[in-house]
């Protein structure tokens, strides 16, 4: 199977602290993988080095076979990886429509126009369809500030979609959404992404998310992966449920489980 | 055919309607009106800045590029003509502005604020110790025609505020097409979240650059108007208290709209030329005084005014 994303012998230290260590990942496309682990474990500083945000220390990505390394966040995206965030990247005092609308335009072009509309009808009707896929459409002419925390992961996640990238990576994509929200909002996603045929990496806290939409299951720890393999393997595997979801001790029953 | 709307039929109507007054007003109205609406030129550029998040302290660099190439056109190169004076001006500072947007485009905050500032000091610095350019003293500019023909002394200061109201209206009415366009949002949308913007996949960069670039051409226009209308310039154009004005004709008039500059720059010319007359030694306490109370009472600026009127009137219907 083809490799969209591989990274090899990835390294990232802070100083003396060591946030990733020696990262082996092959992702092939369509595949849906989770990442877990506790606080600190390399998370996000892994999705920050493949998307552009952050230099690794030493080692190789790879993005449909071909290094990305050095490349800037703006050409990966353009390549066709695009990423949400853990706290939603928007255009605070601009409205959802509004958000959309400039996502557009800067999917058509790299160069938008000086003096061409930014509001065309084309757009305007685009910009809606997204927001039905989304279930957003109440907030259309809200100011994001006004927009509730779920509502805002949501439109984030759209925009990081308009530009019909090949890959996604969502960092926890429920965090900061009620229990009530989480399950709508992941199946509001998914169903979106699946539409779309996009590979995803995500990383998330909540087992429940976990188990119910990943087909591949990567736990770090410590900057390392202690584990990589199908969900249920992986939340079983006695390292895992010591050091990352704190079920070492107890029976396998990880509902809700935070890590 | 491009179809205008109703803000820019407004803005044409107030062209139209200045340029006849301005067939009947005083000399003084008249020379008021053009120096206004040249200095609100520039004061366009100081906004376009700010919509994108960056404050140019140092907006009189290309005021006293666009002042100086209308001023070394006619005196070093026979030049007359007032459309290729002030196109020289502006090709000028635009050639200038890309140079300069390379290293200034990347600093943001302070950093871009006070960066503007030292560059215009820089021009501040050479003009004064050029001899060749009249130094502290500057130079008067030659008399000007409009296409071979020469308005006499009594009509260049009407013809020049109809050239001025015509600049200013189509500058107008490509700015209002601007901010409602890619590039004119998206410098909005880089001071909201550069971070986004990136992800977009677009440069944040290339954004400022070509906004910085454009109200460099802008601010010359003015600054060669001016140059016209005083029929002199010094390097004082190019000093940080110029600057300065041009920003507190930018916080008087707010971001709101493209007519607000016009409007600010109108209300600071009659409120200069009030205080000076009636408190020759403390005018300034008085602009001040102005600023303070705007800054207050109106922090989205004079333009907030209309646009609360506005919003009432929409309310009540």
């Amino acid at each position: 199977m083809t490799a969209i994303l591989e990274t090899r012998a990835l390294c990232k230290s802070f100083g003396a602290v060591t946030a990733a260590k020696d990262l082996n990942v092959r992702i092939t496309k369509g595949e849906v993988v989770g990442v877990i682990g506790s606080n600190g474990a390399g998370k996000t500083t892994f999705i920050n080095m493949v998307t552009g945000y952050l230099p690794p220390s030493s080692g190789e990505i790879l993005f449909n076979g071909r290094p990305i390394l050095g490349h800037t966040p703006r050409a990966i995206t353009r390549a066709g990886m695009a990423r949400s965030f853990q706290v939603a990247q928007l255009f605070p005092e601009l409205t959802v429509l509004d958000n959309l609308l400039i996502a557009l335009a800067a999917a058509e072009s790299p160069r938008p126009s000086f003096l061409r509309p930014l509001r065309t009808k084309a757009r305007i009707a685009r910009a809606e369809t997204i927001l039905e896929e989304f279930r957003v459409t109440r907030f259309r002419d809200a100011v994001v500030t006004a927009v509730p925390q779920g509502a805002r992961k949501l439109i984030d996640i759209a925009m990081a979609l308009i530009g019909e990238p090949q890959m996604l990576l969502l960092d926890e994509p429920t965090s900061g959404v009620s229990v009530e929200e989480k399950t709508g909002l992941m199946d509001t996603v998914m169903s979106a992404v699946r539409h779309h045929g996009v590979t995803v990496l995500f990383v998330e806290h909540d087992m429940d998310v976990v188990r119910r939409y990943v087909s591949r299951l990567l736990a770090f720890y410590s900057g390392e992966i202690i584990a990589d393999g199908p969900p249920t393997a992986v939340l079983e595997d006695q390292k895992v449920r010591d050091l990352v979801t704190g079920h070492g001790h107890g029976k396998s029953s990880n509902k809700g489980a935070s890590a | 055919m491009m179809r205008l709307d109703r803000t820019e039929l407004c803005l044409i109507a107030a062209a139209v309607v200045l340029a006849a007054g301005g067939l009947i007003a005083p000399g003084w109205l008249v020379f008021l009106l053009t120096m206004a609406f040249a200095k609100a030129l520039v004061v366009q550029g100081v906004v376009m800045q700010m919509r994108a998040g960056l404050v140019s302290f140092g907006q009189g660099l290309f005021y006293c590029v666009g002042g100086y190439a209308v001023g070394m056109g006619g005196h070093f190169f026979g030049l007359t003509d007032l459309a290729v004076l002030l196109s020289a001006g502006v090709l000028a500072a635009m050639l200038l502005a890309m140079v300069l947007g390379l290293l200034l485009t990347r600093y943001r905050d302070i950093f871009f604020a006070m960066l503007s500032l030292a560059f215009s000091m820089i021009l501040f610095g050479v003009l004064v110790k050029s001899p060749q350019l009249g130094s502290t003293d500057g130079f008067n500019v030659v008399s000007w025609t409009l296409f071979g023909w020469s308005p006499g002394k009594d009509a260049a200061p009407t013809t020049l505020l109809a050239v001025t109201l015509a600049a200013s209206l189509a500058v107008a009415l490509l700015l209002y097409r601007y901010v409602q366009a890619g590039v004119g949002v998206l410098c909005e949308a880089v001071r909201e979240n550069e971070v986004r913007v990136e992800y977009l996949g677009l440069s944040p960069r290339w954004l400022l650059y070509s906004n910085y670039v454009a109200a460099a051409a802008v601010s010359a226009l003015g600054g060669g108007l001016t140059a016209l209308a005083a029929g002199h310039i010094d390097p004082e154009m190019a000093y940080w208290t110029t600057s300065g004005e041009f920003v507190f004709i930018a916080l008087l008039g707010g971001t709101g709209h493209v007519a607000a500059p016009f409007l600010a720059a109108l209300v600071f010319a009659v409120v200069r030329t009030y205080a000076i007359e009636f408190v020759p030694h403390s005018w300034q306490m008085i602009l001040g005084f102005t600023l303070l109370g705007v800054i207050v009472f109106l922090p989205k600026g004079l333009w907030s005014l209309f646009s609360r009127a506005k919003a009432k009137g929409a309310a009540a219907s």
